[in-house]
């Protein structure tokens, strides 16, 4: 059973087609990678995937429950992480944890879920601190650490790095690889393509709202005879 | 100087939206019809009184009396029997009946003042609706005037205190089948005022506290954007909902209280004179009543908050949530102007209906009503308001379970609608 299946997916804005027909699978523990330019459809993609947006055609199954029909359900086994996402200003970074995880578990399970979360977010004594004092960086770290804590078996990951410098970036993109070795399903979209070279198992190209080529780095550099999955990317929109 | 007109062009068309200017414009219209109220209560107050008159006594100082008061005012009644007298007083519009007990001669010619015997007929508890009393209590003055100046002329009395104010007025009050004894309309106003200004005003700062702190809160989830990380949380979007609705409710009460102490010490000083025993008149309220004031207010705080949660799923931000308000407010603020001057039974149709329409009228006037036995009134609000909450409710949950909280409303492709096939065939 894939861990992610789309079927002929359509999401209407209106009028306006975001997404047309577009089907491909996630295989379970695999990290898989949405690219494709501004307004291609990816972050629509991802938030249908996430329950937020309403399926105007298709389906998508998580892990065998049919989106549609059981949203509650893929809630309880997905973490989502928008790419421009902010966390309660008033909270201290522990008390955002702490927040999110008592949705997941209570008591002891709660607190180790936090003692992960501020592991990963790695900010130090300052996650005692408000998040209004924190700069885009560490939120952007904490906010990390709230999606991957649970250990979801799904993690939705839109522009992961997005407002990380180098060194904070290849840090996650550590995390997240380990994470994915341990069992958790990564689907993510970057405009970064060596990030998604160096992240994903296998890419889906997206263009226009319509998945215009998809397979490995690997197989798609050979495919296109490019040195990078940029030079791929170009090959093929244009 | 070009730079600064285009600094002032873009700070007008900034500042100068339709949500500023529209709270203005209903305030001004609202300001308009209270301003048309005072006019009409002017004029009530200087057109001449309409009364009946009982007059049991033969004597001439009654006859003086009847001649001031007939100068003086529409006799709609002049007889000798009090309950006929107050049918005709109450189906004539009369504010009250006067009665002239038989013993009102003898009794000032044996150095003691005459009593008269007044019969208020109240129409309304509002601030603005005791107003013609006070033309009625005008000429019992002039008759005393012309009781005196004829005991002067006669040098009937040796007691220049007799003289200067030969009579005395016993006041009963009848308004919505209570009749009390021993209160005037002004009195009875005075007591009635205080909560008259202050609960109006409690509802108001609540709603108000209670209902920006709701749309306050998704402005800013829209605002930081985590209103979407919330919304992958496996969490019901009811519990998403009675949770906004519960917290900003606690937080609008607790505001209002700290706001309400300060403003409650404020009104005490003015009603300090004011002391009845309101239960001697039959005016105290019971348990029961207590308990359909806390489930009036209650309701329509949970009309209120629902009525602003749905409001607040159009918030982009935490600006555009502070405009929100603004109908919110202006949904306050009418029937608490209105409530506090006029009662609601002496209002026009049209205003009653607006009134009745709007969920925060029915707490602010639930105290009063009940006040007077008016449990009709409180109950179908009570009913009324907990349908529109209810509604409220049920329209924010079902957006919070579709995607319009983060796509905003679906602009329709208007190509694409029946009329414009049938125009394209």
């Amino acid at each position: 059973m894939p861990a992610v299946e789309v079927k002929d997916l359509d999401k209407n804005y209106g009028s306006f087609k975001g997404v047309k027909g577009i089907s491909f699978e996630v295989e379970d523990r695999e990290v898989f990678g949405l690219i494709g330019p501004n307004g291609a459809g990816k972050t629509t993609t991802l938030r249908v995937i996430a329950t937020l947006l309403e399926i105007s055609g298709g389906s998508v199954n998580v892990f065998g429950h049919d989106l549609a029909k059981e949203p509650h359900e893929v809630r309880k086994i997905l973490s989502y992480l928008p790419e421009d996402a902010g966390a309660y200003k008033n909270l201290t970074g522990r008390d955002y944890l702490r927040f999110i995880a008592n949705f997941f578990a209570s008591g002891q399970a709660a607190k180790d879920i936090v003692a992960r979360g501020i592991e990963i977010a790695a900010l130090g004594n300052r996650i005692d601190d408000k998040v209004n004092t924190y700069s885009k960086g560490m939120t952007r770290r904490l906010l990390v650490g709230r999606a991957l804590m649970t250990n979801p078996r799904l993690a939705i990951l839109d522009e992961l790095t997005s407002g990380l410098d180098v060194v904070n970036a290849q840090e996650i993109r550590k995390i997240v690889k380990d994470i994915a070795r341990n069992g958790t399903t990564v689907l993510l979209s970057s405009h970064n393509m060596l990030e998604v070279e160096y992240m994903c198992d296998r890419i889906a190209l997206i263009n226009d709202g319509v998945i215009v080529e998809m397979g490995t780095p690997a197989g798609l550099k050979k495919k296109y005879d490019a040195c990078n999955i940029e030079d791929v990317f170009m090959r093929v929109i244009t | 100087m070009k730079a600064l007109t285009n600094i002032i062009r873009k700070e007008i068309k900034e500042m100068l939206t339709k949500s500023t200017i529209l709270p203005i414009i209903v305030l001004a219209i609202l300001f308009g019809y209270l301003g048309n109220m005072m006019s009409g209560v002017q004029e009530e107050a200087t057109s001449e009184s309409i009364i009946g008159v009982v007059d049991l006594d033969d004597g001439v100082l009654s006859d003086i009396t009847m001649d001031v008061l007939s100068r003086g005012a529409k006799i709609v009644y002049n007889g000798t029997d009090i309950d006929e007298g107050l049918a005709v007083a109450k189906q004539e519009g009369a504010t009250a009946l006067l009665v002239i007990p038989s013993n009102f001669t003898e009794n000032i010619s044996n150095e003691t003042a005459g009593t008269i015997q007044i019969f208020w007929i109240m129409k309304g508890a509002g601030l603005l609706d005791s107003i013609s009393s006070i033309s009625v209590q005008n000429l019992i003055s002039s008759v005393e005037l012309g009781i005196s100046a004829y005991m002067i002329e006669t040098g009937s009395s040796s007691d220049p205190s007799l003289v200067l104010d030969p009579t005395t007025t016993t006041d009963t009050t009848l308004f919505k089948d209570k009749e009390m004894d021993g209160i005037s309309p002004s009195t009875l106003d005075a007591i009635i005022s205080s909560q008259s200004l202050t609960v109006p005003l409690i509802i108001m700062m609540i709603i108000m506290m209670a209902g920006g702190t709701v749309i306050s809160s998704m402005g800013m989830e829209k605002e930081s954007k985590t209103l979407e990380t919330l919304l992958t949380l496996p969490v019901k979007r009811s519990s998403i909902v009675t949770g906004k609705l519960v917290a900003s409710a606690i937080i609008g009460l607790l505001m209002a209280g700290i706001y309400m102490l300060g403003f409650n010490y404020y009104m005490t000083s003015f009603s300090a004179g004011v002391d009845i025993d309101l239960a001697e008149y039959g005016l105290a309220l019971n348990t029961l009543d207590y308990v359909l004031i806390g489930v009036s207010l209650f309701v329509s705080l949970l009309a209120a908050l629902s009525l602003c949660m749905v409001l607040g799923t159009f918030t982009r931000d935490y600006k555009s949530a502070q405009t929100l308000t603004g109908p919110v407010a202006i949904l306050a603020m009418i029937p608490m102007f209105i409530t506090m001057f006029k009662d609601y039974n002496t209002l026009p149709l049209a205003a009653q209906v607006l009134l009745f329409a709007i969920p925060f009228t029915h707490p602010m006037m639930a105290m009063r009503s009940l006040m007077f036995d008016d449990y009709i009134l409180v109950i179908s609000g009570i009913v009324y308001v907990t349908i529109f909450a209810v509604v409220m409710i049920a329209i924010a949950v079902w957006i919070f379970r579709t995607d319009r909280l983060l796509t905003g409303s679906r602009k329709r492709d208007i190509s694409k609608s029946p009329i414009m096939r049938l125009l394209k065939r």
